[in-house]
């Protein structure tokens, strides 16, 4: 069995009880990337049938391994064997004959086929379609009646929620008669009720014998369903546990390499005037949907107000509106004693220019312009500011000070101005974002999925900084689907179900079954 | 146009262009084989013709004026992320703008102030050829390819209607305008040479070389300096972004179409207050659309540009070098060869890539994707 000791990671001969069946086993893996050591005499056994998760920050070598294992990396020694057998897993192709399947964070499906058509491709039987799509669709109604992965075959992937379109890849995988199944990431798409689904449906295919390897770095989900968790830092193997036998303090504590606060201390701050009052805001969306219906609420002073709900409820054209992205169709917003009604000019330089910061909910898209340097990231939105100009040039210099201050105050990494901001992990991506919003002195904050793709060292960072953001009187308003994050974080919380607003609870009064109740829909208070 | 994060700079600015540029004269040199000339000669013949000869550089130079300003005018739209196909039509009715100031303000006013006006009117004609598809682009979705492969088109029946019926010097048979008044033009270098008191060959080099070379300058100060160069390149790499940042796309677009549209337009400021004192038709022979190319080449900054230019240069002058020496290359072959560049430096631009990277990581393996 896995045992609970913390390993130095050369021990390839670790004995096991001569029932135990190695679905997996990795032995001595390195891969080097030119002078970078991506993983480095890796060991990793996986019992036939046993969920394993893997966890590690970003850049820890957790994606590098499987990728080896998966046949898109060669790696430089070290060797690979499937159910004891020592096998060359040179490509995916072959990677997939020996049975192991793959389901990618970002997915891999064509949106304008149907469900059937992407299980279908790449694997197509004949030269007609109809034969083959007659054999994988008997085959596909037989797996998913067995595994319990409810999908319309006929839909267009583009139509089903993501929740769904992880399932077309799952049951792709194992179409292909896959017995290893690893998933990377694979709840960062997800609401908490698709995760819960996903999770029955994995503890489902362990049943049926399947082996899973599970890449994340959400303990919360390690502890609820993995039996084994193997923790990587730094490219290495730091240490192996059974499940039940650790806690996420324990996990954490290995994965960051020191001692790492989960918990969250609210500072008592004073909650000043009401700041934002939004009033009957609706919006619809190009394609005609009313994605926001009446929504009235109101901002103070040093407060965090959290909004919940499962993603797509409205909370991102809230978002959008408040931050001038979109423009205001209907109702009014009254900023700082200052009202927007719906027929004035509304965009995102007037709303930085009422002291509104927003840190978007997609940071790729929205919060960086990737291929730019850090220095030019740090002042988007705010490149008309005096302080970075004179006249219509822009003031590389001053510039320059401000970035080094910036990601020195923020903790930035690597503290380079001069590299591109695509290149940077999510979390410190994230914090340079978190960075320049503050930097700017707003009144209001509009956060979106703070967290989301970010390791759990800058987490912690994160939190901090929006802490101390609310003790000097900054309302903060909080988009998040992490409900665990809401209830930590928030002073208050409005829950949002279908574009309205069904629910308003005090943090310290509500449970998460409440909120969740709310959520669904289920329940109006 | 995404770099690759594998190899660095070096290798893929510098070297993979070279090699492209071996590859295509290398494939040229074989077609020249099978015409039956010995490639080499027709090389040195070539490289003689453009730089050699008196009079060679100048002329090579004339024609790098042009690429330089039809390259930067894609490459400023390029860095919007907007496909400006039509330098050409720009370009063409740039010389409209020009033509036209001449025509009507060169009996009243001074020459030099008359060209002065002239070069205005080559840049506002060319940026309302441009203004037209960015506005479609921005205001009505109209996709910007196609837009201005039809201005192009548009540019042409209305340049020959004109210069057919309208402006056509009275009395004569080939479609053009009358000269315009002396004094009125750009001085050619050799003139200005002899002044100095230097000998120069004689050739249509002249002073929008200098214009060329100061409006490069300018263009990097725009794109790397300026905030509105700063909200270009945001819009070219993200709208979202763009957009989340505060920047007015629509109104963006159209001003890089205007002034990508007044770049292409200086282009009739070298040929016609330069060379031809006169407006003609189908004076842009196709420099808008090599102006692809050679911003697909220079990497849509203006040093290589200007490099990229001066091969192209080279490349039209020495052609014509070799047009002349030798019986059996026609003009065709060197429009082949021309086409052999294009094709492996512009549209084939990344075929050595994953060459060059695997041969760097086999030997160097200096690339970090931990």
């Amino acid at each position: 069995m896995m045992t609970n000791k913390n390993r130095s990671g050369n021990d390839a001969t670790v004995s096991l009880p001569a029932s135990t069946r190695l679905a997996i086993e990795l032995r001595d893996i390195t891969k080097r990337f030119g002078h970078v050591i991506a993983n480095s005499d890796v060991n990793l056994r996986v019992e036939s049938g046993s969920i394993h998760g893997i966890v590690g920050e970003n850049g820890a070598g957790k994606s590098t391994l499987m990728n080896i294992l998966f046949g898109l990396y060669k790696p430089d020694s070290g060797m690979i064997l499937l159910n004891d057998k020592p096998v060359e897993v040179n490509s995916p192709e072959k990677s997939i004959a020996l049975g192991i399947g793959m389901v990618h964070q970002h997915f891999m499906l064509v949106p304008t086929f149907t469900v059937l058509e992407n299980v279908m491709l790449g694997n197509e039987g004949s030269m007609l379609l109809k034969s083959g799509e007659e054999s994988v669709l008997n085959r596909l109604k037989s797996l998913s009646k067995n595994y319990g992965l409810d999908v319309d075959f006929e839909a267009l992937i583009s139509d089903i929620p993501v929740g769904m379109q992880q399932r077309v890849e799952i049951l792709k995988a194992l179409n292909r008669g896959a017995k290893v199944l690893i998933l990377d990431e694979p709840t960062g798409v997800l609401t908490p009720q698709e995760t819960i689904g996903l999770f029955d449906i994995l503890r489902s295919l362990k049943e049926q014998g399947v082996t899973i390897v599970l890449i994340t770095h959400k303990l919360k989900e390690i502890m609820s369903i993995t039996d084994t968790v193997s923790v990587m830092r730094g490219g290495k193997v730091v240490a192996d546990f059974a499940t039940r036998k650790t806690s996420p303090e324990e996990l954490a504590e290995n994965m960051v390499g020191r001692k790492v606060l989960l918990s969250i201390k609210k500072p008592a701050s004073k909650i000043g005037k009401s700041i934002l009052e939004v009033k009957n805001v609706s919006h619809q969306s190009k394609d005609g949907v009313n994605v926001l219906k009446d929504i009235s609420f109101n901002l103070k002073e040093g407060e965090i107000l959290g909004i919940a709900g499962v993603a797509g409820n409205g909370q991102s054209e809230l978002l959008d509106i408040l931050s001038g992205i979109e423009t205001l169709q209907k109702g009014q917003m009254t900023i700082n004693d200052k009202t927007i009604s719906s027929h004035q000019e509304w965009n995102s330089k007037k709303a930085r220019e009422f002291g509104i910061a927003h840190v978007p909910e997609d940071r790729h898209k929205r919060g960086l312009v990737l291929p730019f340097h850090n220095y030019e990231n740090s002042i988007l939105g705010y490149h008309r500011n005096d302080e970075y100009s004179s006249g219509f040039l822009m003031d590389k210099r001053k510039i320059l000070n401000f970035v080094n201050e910036l990601i020195q105050n923020f903790d930035v990494r690597p503290r380079s101005p001069l590299i591109n901001s695509g290149k940077l992990s999510g979390g410190n991506q994230q914090k340079l974002v978190l960075a320049r919003e503050i930097e700017s002195n707003p009144k209001i904050l509009l956060v979106g999925q703070p967290t989301r793709g970010v390791d759990i060292g800058a987490i912690e960072r994160i939190y901090e900084d929006l802490m101390k953001l609310k003790s000097n009187g900054t309302a903060i308003l909080l988009v998040s689907v992490e409900l665990d994050e809401i209830m930590s974080l928030s002073d208050r919380i409005i829950v949002m179900n279908q574009g309205t607003i069904v629910g308003e609870t005090n943090s310290s009064d509500a449970t998460e079954l409440d909120i969740g109740k709310m959520m669904s829909g289920l329940e109006q208070v | 146009m995404s770099d690759s994060n594998i190899i660095p700079k070096w290798l893929s600015v510098g070297v993979i262009p070279l090699l492209n540029l071996l590859l295509a004269f290398c494939v040229s040199g074989l077609f020249i084989f099978f015409i039956g000339e010995n490639p080499f000669k027709a090389i040195s013949v070539m490289i003689k013709g453009a730089f050699y000869y008196p009079g060679a550089i100048g002329y090579t130079l004339y024609y790098t004026t042009n690429f330089i300003f039809t390259g930067l005018a894609v490459a400023l739209a390029f860095h919007a992320r907007l496909f400006n196909i039509g330098g050409e039509g720009q370009a063409y009715i740039g010389g409209l703008g020009v033509g036209l100031t001449c025509l009507i303000f060169d009996q009243y006013l001074a020459g030099f102030l008359v060209t002065i006006l002239a070069i205005l009117g080559s840049v506002i004609f060319g940026a309302v050829w441009g203004i037209i598809p960015g506005y479609l682009q921005a205001k009505r979705g109209s996709h910007i390819v196609i837009t201005t492969i039809m201005f192009n088109f548009i540019a042409a029946a209305l340049m020959v209607y004109l210069l057919v019926n309208v402006i056509i010097e009275p009395g004569q048979m080939s479609p053009e305008t009358r000269d315009f008044a002396s004094g009125v033009g750009l001085v050619q270098i050799h003139m200005l040479a002899k002044y100095l008191g230097l000998n120069m060959a004689m050739s249509p080099l002249n002073l929008s070389f200098g214009i060329a070379l100061i409006v490069s300058v300018g263009f990097w100060f725009l794109v790397w300096r300026t905030k509105f160069g700063y909200e270009v390149r945001s819009l070219g790499h993200s709208e979202t972004a763009a957009i989340y940042a505060g920047i007015k796309v629509s109104y963006t677009i159209i001003i890089v179409m205007a002034i990508s549209g007044g770049l292409a337009g200086l282009v009739a400021i070298n040929e016609l207050l330069g060379v031809h004192n006169k407006l003609l038709l189908g004076f842009t022979a196709g420099y808008g659309f090599t102006g692809i190319a050679v911003a697909l080449m220079g990497r849509n900054h203006p040093f290589g540009i200007f490099l990229a230019s001066l091969l192209f240069g080279a490349l039209y002058q020495g052609g014509t070098e070799l047009d002349f020496e030798f019986s059996s290359i026609t003009r065709e072959m060197v429009l082949l060869i021309q086409g052999l560049i294009i094709l492996f430096s512009g549209a084939l631009a990344y075929m050595l890539n994953p060459l060059v990277e695997n041969i760097y990581i086999k030997y160097y393996g200096n690339y970090n994707n931990a």
